[in-house]
């Protein structure tokens, strides 16, 4: 726990990203959803959340790169007891939706990149549909957009060093998955909730 | 340990507290919204004052080594400021990390060597050859000029100039010796007195303003009552100085004036990169920036004037530095 802290404040210094000193939604469960812009956004959202939320949240990570060394394996699993989403080789018994809808079963939050890929232009892109799915087999959860501002500058795609320049993650009010709407719609919904 | 310098530490420490007791006292007389607004926004600034008094204080008196550090990391945090709000780019990035974490702590470690030949020119000099060297590696042309300026700006003003005060604890004074840490009190003491009594002066009886387009906020009357008062009180501890009482004065005036149009500069370039503030860290002042422009442009010019007025010589390393460079 307190090597947890100690690795949150330590994100937190070199970014800029203030501690919420509690979550916009009002119970504890949710799916989390952030832009996509650098390799510190895991982190960075991670250690912006509240401590006694942050213990029962669990990133989506992307299964290829968190295993590739032993030091993101033991942050990817003992730190962040993310969830390890596999990008290629899809297949029934281990697609990215179960992984998740099981965590969610078990009372823990979610943190997802609903665009799938880190962008370099600092533009949020356009949704993947798998929000979309989460949210209609959980339709009580509140979805929090997170808006994650300057963290591509401080370790762009290809760089590898960072620069300490000031970030910010803005959590935005929750929003709810709606039965009547279309798919395109709520992922329109959803991107227009995170730019705020 | 110096006693004048405990004495002027614990003036510092009454004076806040006096402070901090009319930021009190206005806190529970102010009925109108407006005002509310005004003294919570006073009373942070003094909190964050306290803050930043003990934090000074207790590196002054722990010595040259601290002092540096503490001046580096301030350097650090400006300069983070500063870059953030100017638009860098892509082709930026590796240049901006020779800039915080390889050209910074060398310019510190000349500073801690006291090695003021190198130290004067590490800047002006090396780094503004190797950062357009490095940028044109990237290969990128579009805003070549506009973005290794804004870097050489970025390190011109928050290292550069910055680390000239730390520097005056090296400046070998004649008749003064072992007692720098007491200039570098003045210097400081001055320019936060003239932004707080500007500040002061302004709130209460301000009305013309003198800049309104660069720092609506800053008016005539709040600027000449600030620096007048100012030069006032640091002439009084002229006896805290190598200075006679009117170079005290001389002295005071042109750290209140390069404070002055420092804080302007540093505003224009505010607005330029359309912001307010130059961050959020410190309670009611704004960002470390916001705290130190006026430093910034005053520290060379007073470094360099005591330097070339009260000093033997300019600071020279210790004889192992050359030795050990084979010269």
């Amino acid at each position: 726990m307190l090597l947890h802290s100690a690795i949150a404040a330590a994100a937190r210094l070199f970014t800029g990203v203030r501690r919420l000193p509690c979550t916009p939604q009002n119970e504890p469960l949710a799916i989390y959803y952030a832009n996509h812009t650098s390799h510190l956004d895991t982190l960075v959202i991670w250690a912006a959340l509240p401590g006694p939320v942050r213990v029962i949240t669990s990133p989506a990570a992307a299964e290829d790169y968190w295993n590739a060394s032993a030091l993101r394996r033991w942050l990817a699993h003992r730190i962040f007891r993310a969830v390890l989403i596999p990008r290629e080789r899809i297949q029934r018994d281990n697609h990215p939706l179960d992984r998740l809808a099981s965590c969610l079963q078990a009372g823990r939050s979610i943190l997802i990149f609903p665009e799938g890929t880190r962008r370099s232009d600092g533009k949020v892109g356009v949704f993947k549909s798998g929000l979309f799915h989460l949210a209609r087999r959980f339709p009580e959860v509140p979805l929090v957009p997170i808006y994650l501002d300057n963290l591509s500058r401080i370790l762009p795609k290809g760089a590898y060093v960072p620069v300490p320049i000031i970030a910010q993650a803005h959590f935005r009010e929750p929003i709810y998955f709606d039965a009547s709407e279309a798919k395109p719609a709520f992922l329109d919904r959803a991107r227009l909730a995170l730019l705020g | 340990m110096d006693s004048d310098l405990k004495f002027l530490l614990l003036l510092v420490g009454a004076l806040l507290l006096t402070a901090s007791l009319i930021g009190w006292i206005l806190s529970r007389r102010v009925r109108s919204e407006a005002g509310r607004v005004t003294v919570a926004n006073l009373n942070a600034r003094i909190r964050s004052w306290w803050v930043m008094v003990a934090v000074f204080s207790a590196s002054l008196l722990l010595g040259q080594a601290f002092t540096t550090v503490l001046f580096a990391l301030l350097s650090f945090l400006a300069m983070r400021e500063f870059i953030t709000l100017n638009p860098t780019e892509r082709a930026d990035h590796e240049v901006l990390f020779w800039a915080f974490f390889i050209i910074l702590p060398l310019h510190y470690l000349l500073v801690g060597l006291c090695w003021y030949g190198l130290f004067a020119i590490f800047i002006p000099v090396y780094a503004f050859v190797f950062i357009p060297f490095r940028r044109v590696l990237s290969g990128e042309t579009r805003g070549f000029l506009s973005s290794t300026a804004r870097i050489q700006w970025a390190l011109l003003v928050c290292v550069y100039a910055v680390s000239h005060i730390p520097m005056l604890l090296a400046l070998p004074l004649r008749g003064f010796e072992g007692q720098n840490a007491k200039l570098l009190f003045f210097f400081v003491l001055t320019a936060q007195l003239s932004d707080v009594l500007q500040y002061v002066w302004g709130k209460t009886c301000g009305r013309r303003p003198v800049a309104p387009l660069v720092s609506p906020h800053k008016t005539l009357e709040g600027t000449l009552g600030g620096i007048g008062t100012t030069v006032l009180i640091s002439t009084s501890l002229w006896w805290a100085t190598p200075f006679a009482p009117w170079q005290a004065a001389l002295m005071a005036l042109l750290i209140c004036l390069a404070g002055f149009f420092g804080g302007l500069v540093m505003s224009a370039i505010k607005r330029d990169l359309g912001a307010k503030d130059w961050g959020a860290s410190i309670a009611g002042h704004g960002g470390f920036m916001d705290r130190i422009d006026s430093l910034c442009f005053a520290a060379p010019l007073f470094f360099h004037l005591c330097s070339f007025y009260f000093a033997e010589s300019d600071p020279r390393p210790p004889d192992w530095v050359f030795s050990w460079l084979g010269r």
